[in-house]
């Protein structure tokens, strides 16, 4: 298979030198501003000159629990280095929060954002089940404690053939797997999105034919890759509901619909799980869903995307890339697989 | 009389004039590509639908004003179909053409779309008097494919929903409507001429 070395990205495509300087000395510096203060999001999505034109108005997060917002006073940030960095220009702040993808918030991208109000991210606990040495059921809290933050910065894919540049804050997956001691049985990570139908309303729609709850998951050494990312924030700031409060995951080689949100359960398990989209339309979406150009959705092609923000003017159709770019670090976790029957 | 095509020329235009607008005023969201292409083929269908309803609302209220504005309704469904053609190769293929062909063959729900474009481009170049007189008899058998257009459209539509089903509904009964009328009324006028 043909894989693109990263260093194949378009220079028209690649933020300014002085601009993404100047965003990295910010997000420095930014760690002093945090201290639980929604500004520090809003300075941040102002530090580039693409950013300012959208800095967000009345922008509206989910409160995060003190302790919570505490531990954004140190993040570590990205190094400056593919795979965990691009210079890519970043999706503002406003678009990353106002264009999403979360059915249990409603259908239409702008859903989530406008119907989250309700949604509370604290008090919050994740249940750890299956093959592992320490099931149980641990407040979020318990579950962050040992882990340091640190800044990455990737490109996210999403299926329906558009894609941003996102600046996450969190910590790798395998770091917290290793912590709860999963035994040799366990071949798959399971993971369950919270459901509560009196702050979601998406739930409640009678057009819904999603069974709650939102179910998606990898096979081990997926989630033992150093790529992915357990996101507790974005832009320097708690994750917004509409993006997943409190706790994501982050699979940045894969579509966007296996970077499941607000998780309330990881199950480690023999076999492999059955996955909320794969039970819906098993001909469209598969259980791997890597990033694929060659492999066309059945509705709509693969091998471009529409980089967002897009305007009428300056479009931003870019070609797609296998693994979305991440193929040097992930492609051998399927060595031998015909990826376009896994798809 | 005039005045009363004028009119019904700046009514249909104003969906138009929106979409302009919210283009300059840069409010079509992060992905103004896919929102245009969603409005402009609402567009392209409601006044396909439009121009079937003319016949009936006719027939239903006597007036000879919506036999005479049926033609000019249609071509604006061309209008607006062109403009969601011309978004989808220009925002969301990028312009690359040679994918058009690529898409039209393997996607289905693209392939009646398309189908039902070109009919409607075939329909709005034989519109002109001078094309009715030369065409004579052959001319109401080519125009007869407005039914066709009008199911293809639907079709179409309903194919792209992933998961909502309201607005799908919605179009699938307005269609059934508008046919079920004529299928009722040639049986009515058959049976009165007996």
């Amino acid at each position: 298979m043909l894989i693109k070395k990263s260093s194949d990205i378009a220079s028209s495509e690649i933020t300014p030198q002085s601009i993404y300087k100047q965003r990295r000395e910010f997000m420095k510096g930014a760690g002093l501003l945090v201290g639980g203060s929604l500004l520090s999001g809003v300075a941040t999505a102002q530090s580039g000159d693409a950013l300012k034109a959208r800095a967000p108005a009345g922008l509206k997060t989910s409160p995060a629990a003190p302790w919570l917002q505490n531990k954004f006073t140190s993040i570590s940030p990205a190094p400056d280095t593919a795979p965990f960095y691009t210079d890519e220009a970043l999706t503002p702040y406003d678009d990353v929060t106002r264009y999403n993808n979360f059915y249990e918030f409603g259908m239409d991208k702008s859903d989530p954002s406008s119907n989250s109000g309700e949604f509370k991210a604290d008090p919050w606990s994740v249940e750890i089940a299956g093959e592992v040495g320490k099931p149980g059921v641990y407040t979020l809290e318990d579950i962050l404690k040992p882990h340091d933050l640190e800044e990455r910065i990737y490109r996210l894919r999403c299926v329906e053939a558009w894609s941003m540049v996102i600046p996450w804050i969190g910590f790798p997956l395998a770091d917290l797997i290793k912590r709860f001691e999963p035994t040799s049985k366990a071949k798959f990570v399971e993971f369950e999105t919270i459901v509560d139908d009196e702050t979601m309303p998406g739930i409640r729609s009678r057009f819904a034919i999603v069974r709650w709850p939102y179910r998606e998951g990898l096979r081990m050494d997926e989630a033992m890759n150093p790529l992915t990312l357990m996101a507790v924030g974005l832009y320097g700031e708690p994750l917004p509901a509409q993006n997943g409060a409190p706790m994501r995951l982050v699979v940045p080689w894969k579509y966007g619909f296996k970077s499941i949100k607000s998780i309330v359960k990881i199950n480690f398990r023999e076999t492999m799980p059955n996955t909320t989209w794969v039970d819906l339309q098993a001909r469209e979406y598969g259980f791997y869903a890597n990033v694929n150009p060659a492999v066309h959705h059945p509705r709509w092609r693969q091998d471009m995307e529409r980089r967002l923000p897009q305007t009428l003017f300056d479009r931003k159709v870019i070609p797609t890339q296998p693994f979305n770019g991440y193929g040097e670090q992930v492609a051998s976790l399927y060595k031998g697989m015909d990826l376009s029957r896994y798809y | 009389m005039k005045r009363v095509r004028v009119l019904t020329f700046f009514l249909c235009l104003i969906p138009f004039l929106v979409l302009v607008f919210k283009v300059i005023q840069s409010d079509l969201g992060p992905d103004p590509a896919k929102e245009l292409a969603l409005l402009t083929g609402e567009w392209a269908i409601n006044f396909l639908l439009l121009a079937l309803a003319m016949t009936p609302l006719r027939q239903l209220s006597g007036r000879i004003e919506f036999a005479q504005r049926r033609r000019m309704v249609g071509l604006f469904a061309l209008f607006y179909a062109s403009a969601h053609f011309m978004v989808w190769v220009v925002f969301l293929l990028g312009l690359r053409w040679g994918a058009i062909l690529e898409e039209v063959v393997e996607r289905p729900y693209i392939t009646v779309g398309f189908s039902s474009f070109l009919i409607l481009v075939a329909l709005g170049v034989t519109s002109p008097r001078a094309m009715v007189r030369k065409l004579g008899k052959n001319w109401r058998r080519l125009h007869r494919l407005v039914y066709a257009a009008g199911v293809l459209a639907v079709v179409h539509l309903v194919w792209i929903v992933r998961t909502d089903l309201s607005q799908a509904f919605i179009y699938g009964a307005l269609l059934v409507v508008l046919l079920g009328w004529r299928v009722l009324f040639a049986r009515h006028r058959v049976r009165g001429a007996v």
